[in-house]
């Protein structure tokens, strides 16, 4: 049997480890690398993460050793890459604190789960005249399948607004849910502002009515620890891309109750438990969801990914991310002309800003030959650049193997876009 | 890298500063939007044309340097030629941002907007530097729906 676990950094001990950046930002084969002649800092996170030695070579240990179709062979190689694919299902489940891993259905990333409720659980339950609410500082994501429901259904959108710093307007919220509502769909953490949302708060409104929540939750669970139990939500989304794993892998995780009376999503093979032309019948939850060939190596890596961010700890990850982002607020706020969008005081380590006279595009393109890489334009949130009457800004997102020196560097670059300017 | 002087030249930084031509036109006989979909850019472009001649070329909105200052040289550029030379400029600008680096664009007959060429070292910013040019032939053939650079 092929392994999948990495060896957790450090003592096995309870206590959380001390936080060795210098030895975590080797175990990122990308980040040794340089980019315009110049050592990479690598400052967009939000839109991807790098991937750690451990979940490259996990990739290319299912290709070279075990490579075979899941839940349909006899033969070795197949029983082993199926133990390995539903053993990342486990992971997943407890790293969320999922009652169970039925509960964790493997999808390619947070689009793809929010499209999946919206199809299923979303032409059952909602209809002409209901409402479902999100925020202003939705994705494109966690908007356009809603749209598409409401196109279908009728349905009516509402929308939280946010305050100038970027926080949800909650008095707003709280008029907001209605006999009418019928789901809550929102953002954990703002990709574009940083803002973490007291989504324990909203949700316990909601259920005070009765109302399913989900909670899109790409960008925080790169940064924190997340229990799904505890959060108290119907669905939770994510991608694996911004969670140290491969790219086209991903997680919806919902209530069993609610995945046993969803319809399918799509059809095909592995979810059917049998098919005639009379009728088929559906594979029991998680399986029901999973129609086709999967991403097995993707979600050997997503495994592996959450092995590795278990040897670090999310606690010690959130605690480090949390000082960086101090510090570079700090750090970019010295610089005359230059405003950061979202300063809610609860924020994930994101800074956006813009510079006054200075389109974000060209400062993308400046700090980029200092081998800075940050990302530039509206972040898939076209209505919370309405909001702040902006087209786009400039923005760093941090991950734990940053460090002081990479905000340095990106505060070095910004000057130098000031010196090009002036 | 390529050299960040090649693409923000005086010239170009001067008109990112100095729009010329930025402003609304009451009577232009003709109007189109471009959109950047990568940075969100957006333009307005008036154009007055009178047998077959741009008497008068605008435009407004809130881009970066590269497509404010190409807008900007593309008004002055164009002003008082006529709707004819307009689109054989275009191609000529067009190449000169994506023709290989070994291959001398022409140019002389580019005039002032050969400062644009360092464009071509920043292959994602040429986009920028054809948004206006794009929106100048929505606004020739006066389609209403607004051009992306897509
Ligand atoms: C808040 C948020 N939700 C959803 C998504 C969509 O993730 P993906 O493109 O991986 O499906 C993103 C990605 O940028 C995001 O930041």
């Amino acid at each position: 049997m092929t392994t999948t676990t990495t060896k957790p950094r450090g003592s096995q001990a309870a206590k959380a480890p001390a936080f060795d950046s210098v030895a975590i930002r080797s175990d990122f084969p990308l980040l040794q690398t340089q980019s315009h002649g110049k050592p990479l800092a690598y400052l967009d996170n939000a839109a991807t993460s790098q991937k750690p030695q451990a979940v490259i070579a996990a990739a290319a240990r299912y290709y070279t050793t075990y490579n075979a179709n899941i839940h349909r062979g006899v033969y070795k190689l197949s029983v082993d890459a199926t133990a390995a694919y539903e053993a990342a299902r486990e992971k997943v489940a407890r790293f969320i604190n999922a009652p169970s891993e039925r509960e964790i259905v493997f999808v390619r990333g947070a689009t793809e789960a929010v499209n999946l409720v919206a199809a299923t659980w979303g032409m059952e339950n909602i209809h002409s005249g209901d409402e479902i609410i999100l925020s202003e500082m939705e994705h494109h994501s966690n908007i356009v399948p809603w749209q598409l429901l409401a196109q279908r259904t009728g349905a009516v959108i509402k929308v939280i607004a946010i305050s100038q710093h970027g926080e949800l307007a909650m008095d707003q919220y709280a008029q907001l849910l209605s006999d009418r509502t019928r789901l809550v769909a929102l953002t954990h953490v703002s990709n574009a502002l940083g803002t973490i949302n007291p989504i324990e708060r909203i949700v316990s409104m909601a259920k005070a009515r009765g109302i399913p929540v989900l909670i899109d939750g790409a960008q925080s669970i790169p940064h924190m620890a997340i229990d799904v139990r505890k959060i108290g939500c119907d669905f939770f989304v994510f991608s694996g891309h911004k969670l140290y794993a491969p790219t086209g892998i991903g997680v919806l995780w919902a209530k069993g109750e609610l995945l046993e009376k969803m319809p399918p999503y799509q059809g095909g093979g592995d979810m059917i438990s049998t098919v005639s032309f009379a009728g088929s019948t559906w594979n029991d939850i998680p399986h029901k969801f999973e129609a086709g060939t999967p991403h097995i190596s993707g979600a050997i890596g997503l495994g592996v990914a959450i092995d590795y961010l278990g040897g670090i700890g999310m606690d010690a990850i959130a605690e480090y991310e949390h000082d960086l982002l101090m510090y570079a607020t700090k750090q970019l706020n010295r610089i005359p002309g230059l405003q950061i969008i979202g300063t809610a005081p609860e924020k994930a380590a994101v800074i956006s800003f813009i510079m006054e006279n200075i389109h974000p595009h060209d400062i993308g393109t400046i700090v980029d030959g200092e081998g800075v890489a940050i990302r530039t334009g509206h972040h898939c949130c076209q209505p919370l650049m309405d909001h702040y009457n902006i087209a786009a800004t400039a923005r760093a997102s941090l991950a734990f193997y940053n460090n002081r020196e990479d905000v340095d560097r990106l505060v070095a670059a910004v000057e130098k876009v000031k010196e090009v300017f002036n | 890298m390529s050299d960040l002087r090649d693409l923000y030249q005086q010239t170009i930084l001067d008109h990112t500063r100095k729009p010329r031509n930025k402003h609304e036109m009451p009577d232009a006989t003709s109007t189109a939007d471009g959109h950047n979909r990568l940075c969100g850019d957006k333009i307005r472009l008036f154009l007055k044309v009178n047998a077959g001649i741009i008497e008068d070329i605008s435009f407004t909105g809130n881009g970066c340097a590269i497509s404010t200052a190409s807008a900007s040289m593309m008004t002055e550029a164009l002003k008082g030629k006529s709707v004819a030379e307009a689109q054989p400029l275009f191609e000529l600008f067009h190449t000169m941002l994506t023709s290989p680096m070994d291959q001398e664009p022409d140019l002389e007959a580019l005039n002032k907007l050969a400062v644009f060429s360092g464009v071509r070292e920043f292959p994602v910013r040429v986009k920028c530097a054809t948004l206006p040019w794009h929106t100048l032939q929505a606004a020739i053939k006066n389609q209403d729906a607004p051009v992306t650079t897509e």
